[in-house]
């Protein structure tokens, strides 16, 4: 067990290298921020000072190990644009990143798992065939468009909820967030939404293939030889069969919402981790690039790292093919 | 050498099976009218991307034929020169159904060509993983179970931050993304397939390892390769509408539909929603035809779910 | 002559797929008696597990009663509405399933799964409940029973894990058991035991039991009467004695010469030849007869009841010996 975790351990520290290695000769040698941050009448003088203030004029290489020495001191370099600690940035974003993505989470689940349970406890039903149009749809509608659409409808036409940004952030138990204030939920609904659908639409899928498989297992039949009510049969014992699979593939998603983040965030204007990179790509604000895409590789890393020794703890076969 | 062919692959002299295994698909896919009505949407859509040039009132790139006055027109209005723009005209009083079906023509273009490339590379590379076994065949599913594990968004961002913008980086991107799918769905199918008799006999043949691959075993690694392929064209297209959403995608010289949606949003605000909706239908319209298609393809070729 | 428990007539299960209706029980009549025990016997696919099922009103689409009727003390059970039938499963007609490992729910706990069978019916406390299941637990002799109850089925052996089940059949007392193949899945030691176990309990209590198997040495050890059933219908039924001695229908005869025996020790172990015939829209007659040595041209043609209380359904029986 702890060779296992100590060689996972091992692989993810490979990845990250490779990861930073990759990012960072590939970040930069694209376009040339000097040319975006000195006005247009600068002389060479004045070029090559803001060069030399970057670390611009040294070899890739030497900025490569110069950048990785700070990186595991914690320092990314700072931002071109703003002028602070890449990593302070990043850090500052997190939290509304982090709000937007577990609301949502909730949202997918919360919905998710019943209309699944219903689609699949009666899978020929008007209703369950709707449900599973729209997870189709869910599939298929690319997040940015129906972020659009959601602006549209509820903002624009019928104006009972606000377009975008993140409304006043309301303060409980020493936490900052939008949950504590009334503005700020509006302000967060629709994102939040928005981020949930694409997961919506797959827990649904994963709650009624399983609805569908443990309902014609022996134990289901059974429970209902038991003489339970359906009721306690679908709720007791089908959700709890079923809640493993899903438990395991939302935590693997977990991270791949945070990636997703981007597009949400850009299209409701949402201060986050993703915005803020898309701007930075646009102003080729590389340290911060770089810093979120390393914040980005860490978590994901972590998050399987942490999915994989979970499960080899839960399921002994995963750990001796493991051990193999 | 060809009657002892002919006698230990009798697989490669059966085309007959092989053409009324295809009757069978498409005899089980019409059963189901949605993906009858799927498949004739991507014919449309396919359609309109092929043949945008002639069916476009309005060629929307030539500045000579753009009426700046008649700019943001609702849909259904009539322009100056005297016809109807039946989906509008944006802010610079380009023709809506022109702009969407070059801007297909875009998409779709896309979409595809990075799937065909993508297909060949993973393909090729699925196929020799695992026709070599061993240790090259664990480092390339290394490679790919570490790629698959972040979301196609991340890495698009990440290649696309590190490689800058054009149509040729999107496609370069969409690549990268869509190949280790093809990898592990065509080396999973092969490795069933090289286990069987007749690989065993094309060897005591002494057949080269690229012919037993190509004429051997990719031909029963075809239907899964299908299915994915399916399903992967209509997510590259969605990816790339996303990207070039997000501004990081085509360039503005090649509007594609996720460009032209992008572009209408600040009309939408102003209630002006045609500019970026009807792009988004068609967009819609593509996306899911295809992953309704594939959906039912993937239901007919699995033979797990065989009735 | 009173009533009997439970009296079948002419039951019909069948199953209405897109190829066509599968008659799985195709006109099956029986009685059983209180504290009596009924060995249901028949190969797989004979329409044995069925006929428990619908007793249980547990067939699941596209399957259905098609007719006939279930008289369990004067109700009849095929007409009863899902929300009466499941007030009677589990309480007066309790069920053992054949896989103990499939038929525990591997998530939750030894007490919550007998727990909930006791509150279901008696709305009976939680605590009760609890010391009704430790007393059954006991009653099958089950050591550590406080012990058990805090485990997950996976945590017991199959011998133990049929005794909860078992133990659980009997917590609330029921008048009937419909055990289908309960011991199949045991070692041949444990097998002996839990039948053992389970004649004692209903000699005890004097409860019912329908006993499906397709073993004929475990019904001879066990049952009072015999139905034997070939594609989804009885051929035979009488006194587990007169059944086993002096079987009348060919298929009972051969069913016997298959057992392996010490009497007939170094002779050919007999086979009926052929396999089962499909269910799917079966012809009219005795569907036995293409496996029949003596099968006529009379035998397209279904054959009558014939013989009382041993009766059987057959054109050329064989000779009462």
């Amino acid at each position: 067990m702890t060779v296992f975790v100590i060689r996972r351990l091992m692989q993810s520290i490979l990845v990250l290298f490779a990861m930073s290695a990759i990012v960072f000769f590939g970040v930069y040698v694209v376009g040339d921020p000097v040319e975006i941050l000195v006005s247009h009448e600068a002389d060479e003088a004045e070029r090559a000072r803001v060069a030399a203030a970057l670390g611009l004029d040294r070899p890739v290489w030497v900025q490569y190990f110069a950048f990785l020495e700070n990186a595991l001191g914690g320092d990314l370099g700072k931002s071109f644009v703003f002028g602070i600690p890449a990593i302070q940035l990043i850090l500052q974003r997190m939290p509304a990143t982090f709000e937007l993505v577990i609301v949502s989470f909730v949202i997918a689940v919360g919905l998710g798992i019943p209309l699944g349970m219903y689609a699949g406890y009666r899978p020929n039903s008007a209703g369950a065939k709707t449900i599973m149009a729209g997870s189709i749809l869910g599939f298929s509608l690319p997040t940015f468009w129906v972020g659009l659409m959601l602006i549209m409808i509820f903002a624009v036409e019928m104006q009972i909820l606000p377009a975008g940004g993140r409304g006043p952030v309301g303060s409980f138990l020493g936490m900052q967030s939008s949950l504590f204030s009334w503005t700020g939920l509006g302000h967060l609904f629709l994102p939040a939404l928005n981020l949930a659908l694409f997961k919506l639409a797959l827990v649904i899928r994963l709650a009624r293939a399983g609805m569908r498989e443990t309902l014609l297992l022996d134990y289901v039949k059974y429970a209902r030889a038991k003489g339970l009510a359906m009721r306690r049969v679908v709720f007791v014992h089908v959700l709890k069969n079923i809640m493993i699979p899903i438990v395991t593939v939302l935590g693997l998603e977990l991270g791949s919402q945070i990636a997703f983040s981007v597009v949400t965030e850009t299209v409701f204007a949402w201060p986050g981790m993703g915005k803020l990179i898309i701007e930075s790509i646009d102003k080729l604000d590389r340290p911060v690039i770089v810093a979120y895409l390393l914040v980005i590789v860490v978590i994901f890393v972590l998050i399987n790292l942490v999915v994989d020794v979970l499960y080899s703890v839960l399921d002994p076969r995963v750990r001796l093919a493991a051990k193999a | 050498m060809s009657a002892a062919h002919e006698a230990v692959f009798p697989a490669e002299a059966a085309p007959a099976r092989a053409e009324a295994n295809w009757r069978r698909v498409w005899r089980e896919f019409a059963e189901s009218r949605i993906a009858l009505a799927a498949l004739a949407g991507v014919i449309l859509v396919v359609l309109a991307a092929v043949l945008a040039p002639l069916l476009a009132p309005q060629n929307p790139y030539d500045l000579r034929q753009l009426d700046i006055l008649g700019n943001l027109l609702v849909p259904g209005a009539k322009s100056s020169a005297g016809y109807t723009h039946w989906l509008g005209t944006d802010d610079q009083g380009r023709d809506m159904l022109s702009g969407i079906l070059y801007g297909l023509r875009i998409s779709l273009g896309v979409g595809v060509a990075s799937g065909v490339i993508a297909l060949a590379a993973g393909m090729t590379i699925g196929l020799f993983a695992a026709y070599a076994g061993g240790r090259v065949d664990a480092f390339v599913m290394r490679i790919v179970d570490v790629q698959l594990s972040f979301p196609a968004v991340l890495v698009a961002l990440i290649l696309l931050a590190v490689l800058g913008r054009g149509a040729e980086k999107i496609v370069l991107a969409l690549v990268i993304v869509q190949w280790a799918y093809y990898a592990r769905t065509v080396r999973a199918s092969a490795l069933v397939e090289l286990n069987k008799e007749y690989v065993a006999a094309a060897r005591c043949l002494a057949f080269g390892p690229a012919r037993i691959l190509f004429r051997h075993v990719l031909p029963n690694c075809l239907p899964p390769l299908l299915v994915v392929g399916t399903i992967q064209t209509a997510h590259a297209i969605a990816l790339e509408a996303t990207l070039s959403y997000l501004g990081i995608g085509m360039p503005l010289t090649e509007p594609s539909l996720g460009r032209l949606i992008a572009n209408g949003y600040q009309y939408m605000l102003s209630g002006k929603y045609w500019i970026s909706v009807f792009p988004g239908v068609a967009l819609l319209l593509a996306i899911a035809s295809i992953n309704l298609v594939g959906d039912q393809l993937r239901d007919i070729l699995n033979p797990r779910l065989r009735r | 002559m009173t009533e009997p428990l439970l009296r079948v007539e002419e039951l019909r299960t069948h199953f209405f797929t897109r190829a066509g209706v599968v008659k799985a029980v195709d006109g099956v009549s029986f009685a059983l008696e209180r504290g009596r025990i009924l060995g249901l016997v028949g190969e797989s696919g004979s329409g044995k597990s069925v006929t428990g099922f619908s007793i249980l009103g547990l067939v699941d689409p596209p399957g259905r009663i098609a007719g006939g009727r279930i008289l369990f003390k004067g109700r009849d059970l095929a007409a009863l509405p899902e929300r009466e039938m499941r007030k009677l499963r589990g309480a007066e007609i309790a069920t053992i399933f054949q896989d103990p490992a499939m038929t525990l729910n591997p998530v939750l706990r030894i007490d919550t799964q007998m727990i909930e069978a006791v509150v279901a019916h008696a709305g009976a406390g939680e605590e009760t409940a609890r010391g009704r299941a430790l007393a059954a637990l006991r009653k099958v002799g089950i050591p550590a029973p406080e012990e058990r109850l805090r485990a997950y089925p996976h945590q017991l052996s199959g011998g133990m894990r049929q005794r909860v089940a078992i133990a659980i059949a009997l917590m609330n007392e029921p008048d009937l058991i419909v055990a289908d193949e309960p011991t199949t899945a045991l070692d041949v030691t444990i097998q002996g035991q839990i039948l053992y176990e389970v004649q004692r309990l209903c000699r005890e209590t004097g409860t019912a039991l329908i006993w499906i198997t397709h073993d004929l040495a475990v019904v001879a050890a066990i049952a009072d009467e015999i139905a034997v059933m070939y594609a989804g219908r009885i051929v035979e039924y009488g006194a587990a004695a007169e059944v086993l001695d002096r079987p009348r229908h060919p298929y009972t005869a051969g069913l016997l010469a298959s057992v392996p025996s010490r009497n007939r020790k170094g002779a050919p172990l007999a086979q009926i030849p052929g396999m089962t015939p499909s269910l799917l829209d079966p012809p009219p007659g005795c569907l036995f007869r293409t496996r029949c040595a003596r099968a006529s041209a009379a035998c397209a043609a279904d054959p009558p009841p014939a013989g009382g209380a041993h009766a059987f359904r057959c054109h050329h029986p064989l000779e009462a010996a």
